[in-house]
Order: structure tokens, then sequence, then C-alpha cells
């Protein structure tokens, strides 16, 4: 197993300037997602690395050595495909035998081999079958098994599960966390679905137009999102973001959106000089960082409930304050029905200040 | 509800199967035709009306592989006697044949131009599918510069009917001593095959997802490994029906073989009308002659049927 660095890394498709100058370290053992909207750079991203698609400029590293001019077939990296790319000629046992074969390894060796990891991935008794004669998952689980079988440096995963239906994605998203426990292969893994990513990911790599916006953990992409894009693009349902005006009031800060105002602690007030802040700030506020109240409250605003999506577990409730709407996470049945007046406010620990014109986070945290 | 849509399909499906059998009735009357008039007696193939009951006889076999003359009088009870049962069917017919020096009977040269005709179309489709093949291949999974218009280039040399080259073909293959060989057949055939085998191999090529390349190639194989361990199988099925097309073509050509060879290279399609006969207009051995090279056109697309039928569909059951 192995380490994948990234050192300025440039490609265009003609006039599209896809990857730009991306800078990354995936270290041994770590499970790193790519997410980001389609057309990100994120899968060309992935199939640099693996060998697919060359690159303008830059250097990928694996284990230190320079691998960017190496054929595919030299790197001793794995590739999971999205449409699984089973050979369709091949029973699954070939299929798996496949990659063993390359490098000449003797039938002996293969047969055990194959026979492990289909015993291994749970497609042991499915070997004497073609991919057609498969569902789904099981093609899915052999995509992976033929990936593994030559345990290689890395494994490179494009959105392996897009193409099943949500519940089967759920059982191969737990599936293929215990496959990362069981085999430790630095992985990474090619996703637009956020859900997988927070589940997956030891670090998510959030991507778009080509561009790296934030690497961290999925806690730290979720609560310190670095800039609109992905405060925009993690989390569901989306953070309510609305361009806003801080004045001073008394003891408080007072937020102004339009239509509606808050007050958050006046070190706020603080904070935004210190970070030479100017009059283009956007507030950005998760749906649970809204809370609502049934009774009025000191700090709390008047809305009235507009829109109520029932969760099970939770209700999103889009509330109005005047022209302005923001939505709010609450207890499932809070508001029974639409047009009920309720009281709502802002959790300063979970408010965000970013710049309205470049979009960047102004990296203040209000308590919590 | 049910019972009501299965009956409407069962009557659509008896509508469907009327058509089809209409269909295949009217394309195979024409190789009724050529076939009873293989085995009919010289008088009953051209009377008119056509006569339907015959008795079957193998007259016109005999005559197409051997060379014969009228007779000019009637043969001698002796030498009739001792002529072997197929001879007499000829002298039956008011005539007899050829023989050498020492009384050997001569034969046609029909089965020296059948074997020309399958060498020839075999080369040349072995040639024009494996040119194709790798040109559309290139043309499926590289960026190449000018694509469409090198494309278009390959088809724009069907364009103009064959034909209207002949003479300068023939003036060229003169000049080169291409006249009336196996090679020159060979390279004509498979000039005229490989743009269309291009075409039609690249929509096939182009229906192979290109992921179980990539995926041979990251499973530590080079792009030639992967082009024949994964994508030739894949491509079996359009190798196939372009290799039907491409023989068919080669097989049943007339014009350029009848130009360009006379002898030692001439195919059968130039060969068989030359058998009309000696002083009458023998149809039947002509006949003869067409049945017998339909043969090999009949097995060969009957061996890649199951191929055949699933090239046909390919587009529409892919995902």
């Amino acid at each position: 197993m192995a380490e994948i660095e990234l050192r300025h890394i440039d490609k265009h498709f003609g006039p599209v300037h896809v990857i730009r100058d991306v800078n990354l370290t995936v270290k041994d053992k770590e499970f790193v997602v790519f997410l980001g909207p389609s057309g990100c750079g994120k899968t060309t991203t992935l199939r640099a690395i693996a060998g697919l698609e060359e690159i303008d400029s830059g250097d990928i590293l694996l284990d230190g050595k320079p691998i960017q001019d190496l054929r595919a077939a030299d790197r001793d990296i794995a590739f999971v495909f999205q449409n699984y790319a089973l050979y369709p000629h091949f029973t699954v046992y070939e299929n798996l035998a496949f990659p063993l074969r390359a490098v000449g390894t003797a039938a002996a060796e293969i047969d055990k081999t194959v026979r492990s990891v289909g015993g291994s991935l749970g497609i042991g008794h499915l070997l004497k079958m073609r991919p057609s004669a498969l569902s789904g998952g099981d093609m899915q689980r052999v995509a992976i098994g033929r990936a593994l079988v030559r345990r290689p440096k890395a494994l490179l995963l494009d959105e392996p599960i897009g193409s099943l239906d949500a519940k089967l994605r759920e059982t191969m998203r737990v599936e293929l966390k215990r496959l990362h426990y069981e085999n430790g292969s630095t992985s990474i893994y090619v996703t637009h679905d956020q859900v997988e990513a927070m589940s997956l990911a030891d670090r998510i790599v959030v991507m778009n137009e080509g561009i790296l916006q934030q690497v961290g953990t999925p806690t730290d992409v979720y609560l310190y999102p670095a800039n609109l894009f992905v405060a925009q693009f993690i989390g569901s349902p989306v953070m309510n973001i609305a361009a806003t005006r801080v004045s001073s009031n008394d003891d408080e800060a007072r937020v102004s959106l339009d239509g509606a105002s808050f007050d958050l602690p006046r070190v706020l007030l603080g904070m935004l000089e210190q970070k030479k802040a100017g009059q283009d700030l956007s507030l950005g506020i998760r749906p649970e960082g809204v809370l609502v109240s049934r009774d009025e409250r000191p700090g709390y605003r008047p809305a009235e409930a507009h829109i109520i999506q029932p969760f099970g577990g939770f209700d999103i409730v889009d509330l109005k304050f005047g022209e302005k709407t923001l939505r709010a996470r609450t207890t499932s049945g809070f508001v029974d029905k639409v047009g009920t007046r309720v009281f709502a406010r802002l959790d300063p620990s979970q408010a965000h200040f970013f710049d309205s014109k470049t979009g960047a986070s102004l990296g203040i945290r209000l308590g919590g | 509800m049910a019972v009501v849509s299965s009956r409407s399909g069962r009557l659509g499906n008896r509508i469907a199967i009327a058509v089809v059998l209409v269909i295949t009735v009217i394309f195979l009357s024409p190789i009724y035709w050529i076939t009873t008039t293989a085995f009919k007696p010289l008088v009953q193939a051209t009377s008119v009306p056509p006569s339907v009951l015959f008795e079957p006889q193998i007259t016109p076999f005999v005559k197409l592989f051997t060379k014969r003359a009228q007779l000019t009088a009637p043969v001698a009870p002796e030498i009739y006697e001792a002529a072997p049962w197929w001879e007499k069917l000829v002298l039956d017919g008011g005539e007899r044949l050829a023989r050498d020096g020492n009384g050997e009977v001569v034969f046609s040269a029909y089965p020296d131009r059948f074997i020309n005709s399958l060498i020839i179309a075999i080369t040349s489709t072995i040639l024009a599918v494996s040119m194709g093949t790798i040109t559309a291949y290139g043309f499926s999974r590289f960026r190449v510069k000018g694509e469409a218009d090198l494309l278009f280039f390959i088809l724009s040399t069907r364009m103009l009917p064959p034909i209207v080259v002949a003479i300068p073909m023939f003036l060229m293959y003169r000049a080169v001593g291409l006249n009336d060989t196996h090679v020159g057949l060979i390279i004509l055939y498979t000039a005229f095959n490989v743009s269309f085998a291009v075409w039609l191999m690249k929509g096939f090529m182009d229906e192979i997802p290109k992921e179980y390349e990539e995926a041979a190639l990251v499973d530590g194989y080079t792009r030639m490994q992967a082009f024949f361990k994964i994508v030739l199988p894949e491509a079996a099925t359009g190798i196939a029906a372009t290799a039907v097309f491409c023989f068919i073509t080669a097989w049943n050509e007339y014009a350029f073989a009848l130009i360009l060879t006379n002898r030692r290279a001439q195919t059968a399609p130039p060969f068989i009308p030359s058998q009309i006969g000696t002083g009458l207009q023998d149809w039947t051995v002509i006949a003869a002659g067409t049945v017998l090279f339909l043969i090999p056109v009949a097995i060969f697309t009957f061996l890649l049927r199951n191929h055949l039928l699933r090239g046909m569909s390919f587009g529409a059951i892919r995902k």
C-alpha cells in the first residue's frame, strides 16, 4: 500500500481547463473521497492517477516516485468503473483471474486467490456465471474483487455504486467501508453524492471547476465550509445563504437580511473589523441552526410557516420573515399546518460569514 | 383486459407471420426458379408457360463440367453403348463431349474458376475486414485530427459507380502487370470493401464501451493485448456481419472480373455466362453453374447466422 501525491496537476480538454493546479497528498491506507458536481474534474483527476488520461503538466507520485509517464499497466493501481466494465465474454472466475494472468501468476496460485477473494466478497457461488446473469450488486462485487485480486498499491473507484438503487447503495456503502477496514488499501473514491462522501471518507476533497475547494474530514467540511460553494454543496437540505448587513444594536450585533433581522453576539463586530470584511457579506446558516419556538421569546423573530416537508425523523419548514424565507429543521410535527405563526432566532455557533464577492469564508466562529 | 390484449397480440402475430411468409416467398422465388431450371430438360427450361412438373435430371451439371460440341451426324450405336451413363445424357441432347488426343474427356474450366472465386473472395474479405477493423478501432478510440473529413474521404471512394473507372483500371493493371492475376482482383476487391468495412466496424466499435479496454489497461495489459483479448471478442458480431457483406460483394462481382481477367485468374461470375452453349442457348447449364455458385455464400451466411442476427440488432439492444 502506498501514498499518492499530486503536485501542480493541470489538464485541458481543448479550450476547457478541467484540472487547475491540483495539489493533494493521499496518505497510506487513507480513504479519500473526491466530491463535486458533474464536470468538476474529479473523474478526470482519478483517471489521470490511474494512467487512463494524460496530464498537461505536474507530477503524480506513488510512494515518492513519479508515475505520470508510466503506462496504466505499470502503475500497479486498480480502478473500479462506474459501469463495472466486467468483460462480458468471460465468466466471473475469468474476470477475477484476468489481472493475475497479466503478470503470469501460476494457475494454482490464481485459483487460490480468486476463490479467496470471491469468498470474502460473497460471490464464491457465482464464479461460473457470466456477468450478464448477475444482479447490479453482484456485478459491483465482482468489479471490486477484480480490483483487489492482485493487491494493488492503490484502489481508485469512480462512482462505483452510482447506478444501483437506493437500498442497494446503502448496503454496498457499508460493504465498501468493511472492505476498507479489512484491506486498508489507499483508496480514492469519486462521487457526486455527499451522503456517500460523508459516510465513507477519512477526508473529503470538494472540487468545482477543476479547483480543489476544500480538503478536510467530513466533520470539518460540514461544520466549517471554506467557501460558499462548499457550504451549499454539502448538507441536505441546503444551507440558507442570504446577503446581509451587520450593524451595531445596543449590546448586540444586528444582522439584517432583507426583510428580517436577528441579533448575534457583539463580538461579531470586532471579528468582522479584524478580518477587514467589506460591506458585501453573506450569512450562511444550516436549517438546524435556525432555532424555532412556538412562543414569543427575547431575541426570537416572528415568522409564518410556509412549506412543510416531513422527513419522518424531522421536518424541514420554510419560514417567512416578511419577504425573506429561511429553512429550519424542526422536530417532527412541530409545525402542524401551513400559515402557523412561530418564532425563530439564529444559533450563533452555526452562523457562517462569507465574502459575497470571492465566496470565501471569513472564518468567523461565534461560540459553540 | 389481459385476454383482449393477448388476443389482439395473437392476431398481430398472425398478420406479421403472414406478411413475413409472403415476403419470403417473393424473395425465394428467383432461387426456386434457378434451382428448378438447373434440373430441367432443356426444352422445359424455356417452355411458355413455364413447366412446374418435370422429371429432374442432372444433365446440366454434366454439361457444366465438360466441353461439348454439336453432333453433326447421329452417333454410332457402338460408341453410344460404350459411353458411360453421364455421357449418354449429353448424347441424348444432340451434343457430344470433347475428347483430347488420348480419348479422355476434356473437363470445363468451371472448377478452376470456382476455386479462383474462393481464393479471391476469401483473401480480399480477410484483408478488408482486418484493415477495416483496425482502422475503425483507431477512429473510434483515439482523437484523430480531421476525423470527420477522413471518414468522409473513406466513404467518398464509394460514391463513384466503380464501372466508371473500369477502363483506366484496365490500362493501369496492364501497365503494372496485374491483368489476369489473383493479386490484381484481390487488391481491387479489398479496395472496394475496405471503406465499407471501416464504416460498418466503426459503428460496432463505438458500441463497445471503452471502459472494457481501460479495465484491461489497469489490469496490467498493453493496448495491443487489450485489443486482442477484449476488443476483438467483443467485436465478433460486427466482424461476422462485415465479413458476410464483404464476401458477398467480392463473390458476386462481375464487371471488373470480366474486364480484368480472362483465364488464369478468372472468377466464376464472368465464366458462367460464357457457357451458354454451342449452337443454341442452353439456360440449364447457366442455371447449374449459378446454383453451385450460390452454395458457398449460403454456407458462409448459415455458419455466421447467430452473429448476423445479433449484429443486425446490435445498436438497438445494447445499453
